[in-house]
This record gives structure tokens, sequence and C-alpha cells, in this order.
């Protein structure tokens, strides 16, 4: 299964020796971690040697200790996916940015900023993207309170005439 | 010397051209573009936390309400996520068929809306788009025949459709297809060759094939940089590779190749519809024993070629009912990334085409 892609990777370990990289289980897709210190590397042979020109998804994931940053990279001659993914410690979210490779990671890893609070170093514009200046945390953190029907709560802390419809 | 400056301009957020709520901060030296800063966020409804929240099939409604102009084709793209993360199949023909029939028929109304509204956004009002909102109501009507629902179907499921079609579906399905033809040919006569369509459009909005490819763009945005890059192709899902079709390409790499290379994809759509109304059979429309899925840990992203470009959903589960993370490749986010290479040196009046030759829906862009 996923002959090529595993092909792929050991050229890559052949190319660059210091690279530590490892398949992940239970991923339908050829998924490989990758430590953070070489994700640069890695990325930028994929590139350009592998043929990995087209990235198409950027996803952070809050796995309760840990974040996992996904990214879903292609090739424009056609085929499956190579997904790349990098674990870092969940007090220390910071993955380099790779808007340098693959500029189109310049909105997706703000939207993983927004979200989910990741911080890409080298990113030119980290800014939050869906939400607003100012929002308190991050939604799709698992830590976040989702206060979208705490309705009774938010009218606790009005005045009787701040209600609105309160007559309803 | 007569002194000059820049001059900040603010489009949107309500603005009829920006196609929803959509805010960019433009940069004016005269009338010409300078910088550009868009801004999202409007109709963020947060839908990646709620799906949290929420059984596989609970989220589908959800889907419906991403790009809301094309609701089939979410659906499908969900769907193929949950069933390769939960290893549902094999999928009923029909249901197969279904599928395609259903999201060939969003690709052609899409296109009616995109090609209409860019109609809309060039100063031609309403005449040119209301032809293309005609055809679309047709197609629209089909649907509702089929899901009891216009434009938020939820049709298309985990495992199959959500039910057969009625008797008249299909007889109907083949006379909306058969005046199709007919339909695009009035189109292009109507604007292929003309003058101030050409005027307006070529030139406007370069995008070049590395550029494109770089920022991540797909669909028509990135097959009118002359990039042929279709995943129905590329990395086939459903039951396309038994349809004969070709990847439309343009080498302009302006708005106006972007309007042709839709013209001709819904040329290609009709043809997938006609070889898939012709060899639907019938049968069960749902697979075994789909009820209360709940994956096995791991993860899956599944994508298909929306009408906009690439649409995926990248599922985690962690063994529950509910997806433990579900996030959406947004087509018309990534899209958008384009539009500040594409409009800095234009016109203002020019500003206005190019975003509406990328053709977003907000839906899709703020989640």
């Amino acid at each position: 299964m996923h002959v090529s892609e595993s092909d792929t990777i050991s050229r890559l370990q052949a190319a660059l020796p210091g690279v530590h990289i490892e398949p992940v289980e239970g991923a339908k897709d050829p998924t490989f971690l990758v430590e953070v210190d070489s994700l640069l590397q890695v990325a930028a042979w994929l590139r350009d040697q592998a043929g990995y020109d087209y990235l198409s998804g950027v996803a952070g994931v809050d796995r309760g200790e840990r974040f996992e940053v996904v990214y879903h990279l292609y090739s424009t001659r056609g085929g499956g996916a190579l997904v790349l993914k990098v674990s870092r410690p969940w007090d220390v979210p910071e993955v380099p940015s790779l808007v340098g490779i693959w500029p189109a990671a310049n909105l997706l890893e703000r939207e993983a900023y927004d979200l989910l609070g990741i911080t890409f170093t080298g990113h030119p514009d980290l800014r939050r993207i869906l939400l607003w200046e100012g929002f308190p945390g991050h939604p799709l953190r698992k830590t976040f309170e989702n206060k979208t029907f705490a309705h009774a709560e938010m009218q606790a802390t009005m005045t009787s005439e701040e209600v609105p419809h309160a007559e309803n | 010397m007569l002194r000059t400056e820049t001059l900040t301009v603010n489009v949107g957020p309500q603005h009829p051209s920006t196609h929803g709520v959509f805010r960019m901060v433009v940069t004016l030296d005269g009338e010409r573009v300078v910088d550009l800063v868009p801004h999202f966020g409007y109709l963020h409804r947060g839908i990646e936390k709620l799906a949290e929240g929420r059984t596989y099939l609970q989220n589908v409604p959800f889907t419906d309400r991403l790009d809301y102009i094309s609701g089939m084709s979410n659906n499908l793209a969900y769907a193929l996520a949950v069933e390769k993360l939960a290893g549902i199949g094999p999928i009923p023909e029909r249901a197969e068929y279904l599928r395609v029939i259903m999201a060939e028929l969003t690709r052609v109304a899409n296109h009616c809306v995109a090609i209409g509204f860019l109609l809309n956004d060039l100063g031609a009002f309403f005449t040119p788009v209301l032809y293309c909102l005609r055809e679309r109501e047709y197609i629209l009507d089909l649907f509702e025949m089929a899901s009891g629902s216009r434009m938020t179907p939820s049709y298309i499921r985990p495992g199959g459709v959500a039910e057969d079609v009625p008797a008249e579906f299909l007889p109907a399905a083949r006379k909306v297809v058969a005046q199709l033809p007919a339909f695009i040919d009035q189109l292009d006569a109507l604007l292929t060759g003309n003058e101030i369509l050409m005027a307006r459009l070529q030139r406007i909005g370069i995008l070049p094939p590395e550029r494109a490819v770089a920022l991540g763009v797909t669909g028509p945005l990135l097959r009118a940089s002359g990039v042929a890059y279709d995943v129905r192709k590329a990395e086939p899902y459903s039951i396309y590779p038994r349809f004969d079709f070709d990847v439309v390409t343009a080498d302009g790499q302006d708005a106006y190749s972007r309007y042709l290379v839709r013209i001709g994809e819904m040329r290609q759509s009709v043809r997938i519809l006609e070889q898939a109304l012709k060899d639907i059979p019938e049968g069960p429309v749902m697979a075994e024993g789909v009820r209360r899925i709940r994956p096995p840990a791991g993860e899956a992203y599944a994508r298909i070629e929306a009408p906009k470009g690439e649409l995926g959903f990248y599922l985690v589960s962690d063994g529950s009912p509910n997806p433990y993370r579900c996030h959406i490749r947004a087509t018309s986010l990534v899209n958008l990334g384009a539009l500040r290479d594409m409009a800095v040196g234009h016109l203002v009046a020019d500003l206005i085409i190019i975003l509406g030759s990328i053709d977003i829906t907000l839906g899709e862009v703020d989640r």
C-alpha cells in the first residue's frame, strides 16, 4: 500500500541523512511524522525533488497534550496525497511557517493560528483571519468553553432593560 | 509639481459586488490598485467547532451551508471523507450514478451563477444573469424533486444517497439535460464574441501558471492559467473513470479565459450527464448496515473537484460517534489568496471583475 509515497520517503532519507521521519499508524492516507526542526528542509526537498508542488491544506488538531499540524501535499501531475505531520507540546505550539515554500500556506496557517492558537514562526502576516482581534481564546482548542447556548449566563450579567425580547 | 498621494478605500463588507459579506481595504494611486488587504470572517459560524459536537450524520446539513450555491457537491465531499474514515462501502451502483448526476448538475448550476453574476459585475445588470438563473432554476427543480430542497439538499450521505429519486425524476432530468446544449450555445453566441465583454475581460487579472500552483489555486481559476489539473482525473473518485470527458483549459491566464473555461466545463458536464442518465441502473441506493457511524480511531482526507475547485474534508476520529476534528479545505478561501496578485496594477473597476472571475461563496470562505 502507498508504495510510491514510501519510496519517496526512502529517497528523502537517503538524500537528507540527518532527518528522522516515521510513518503514522491509523491514517488512511500515507502520513509521515516529521520532527519540527527538519520540517522546512523536508518540505523544500519534497517540492523540489519529488514534485509535490501543490500544498492543498494545513489543518491543526488539538490532541489534548499536544498540537498536531497536518499538511496535505499533492503534485499537479496527478496522484494521491502525501501527508506530513508535526507534533508540538501543548504549551509550546510553535511550528515554522511554510509560506516561503508554498505561498498557499499563508491563509491556511493564519486560520490554524486563529482557531487553535498555533504560532507559525516566520509567517509574514500572522493575524487572526475568521475571528476578530481581541476574541477571547481559540475556539477549536478542546479547552475552549462553548458559550453558544449559554443565554442564561449572558443575561445574568445584563439588567432587565438590556435583555432583548425579555417579555417573550 | 502637483502633489499626489495614495488613497485607502474600504470596499465592503456590504457591497453588491463582493458576492456576500467580504471586505477588502484597497490602496489606490489615482484609479489604480497598488495594494489590497482582504478581510474575512463576517459569515463565520464556527461549523468546524459545531461539527465536533454532532454525529457524522448530523453534520451533513452543515455541509449544505458551506458553498450554498453547490450544496450537492459539498455533501459528496463530506460523504466520501466519512466513508474513507469508517471504511463504508461498496456504495451501490445506482447511488454512485445519482451522485455523479447531482454533482454535475451542480457544476452547471454553479457556472450559470458564476457567469451570470460576472456579467452583473461588468455592468450588464440582470439581463444575462436572468437567462442563467432561469436555466439554473430547472436544475434546482430537479434537486427539489429528489431531496425536497432547492439549495440545501443534504441528499448525498455517507453510504449512498438519502433515498431513491421519485419515478418522474429521471425523465425530467433527461429533459433538462437535453435542453442544456441549446442554452449553452445561446449563452456562447450572446457573450463570447461580445466586444464589450472581451474588452473588459481580456488581459485583466493575470495569474501565471507557476504562481497559481504555488498559491494552491484550484478549479476553473487554475485551468484558465493553462494547468490541466482536475481532481476527477488526477485522483479519480466515485465512478468518474467510466465517463468520457475532457479537462477544459485555456491559456490566457485572464478573466476572459476563466469565463471560457466555465462555458467549456458546462459542455463537459452535459457529456457526463448524458452518459450517466443513459447507463443508470436500478437497485438500492444505500450501502448495507450504515447505521450509527462510529469510525475506528484514525484520520482521513477526501477531496473532490467541486465546481469552484478542490473541496476536501479532513476528519479525525477518536472512535466516538462524533468527529474529533473536522477540517474543511475551503476552495474559495484558498482561491481568494490569489486576489491581491491579480488585482495590483489594475483599475478599481477591474478589481470588481477580478473578484467576480474567481467565483467565491462567502459561506465557504468563512465557514
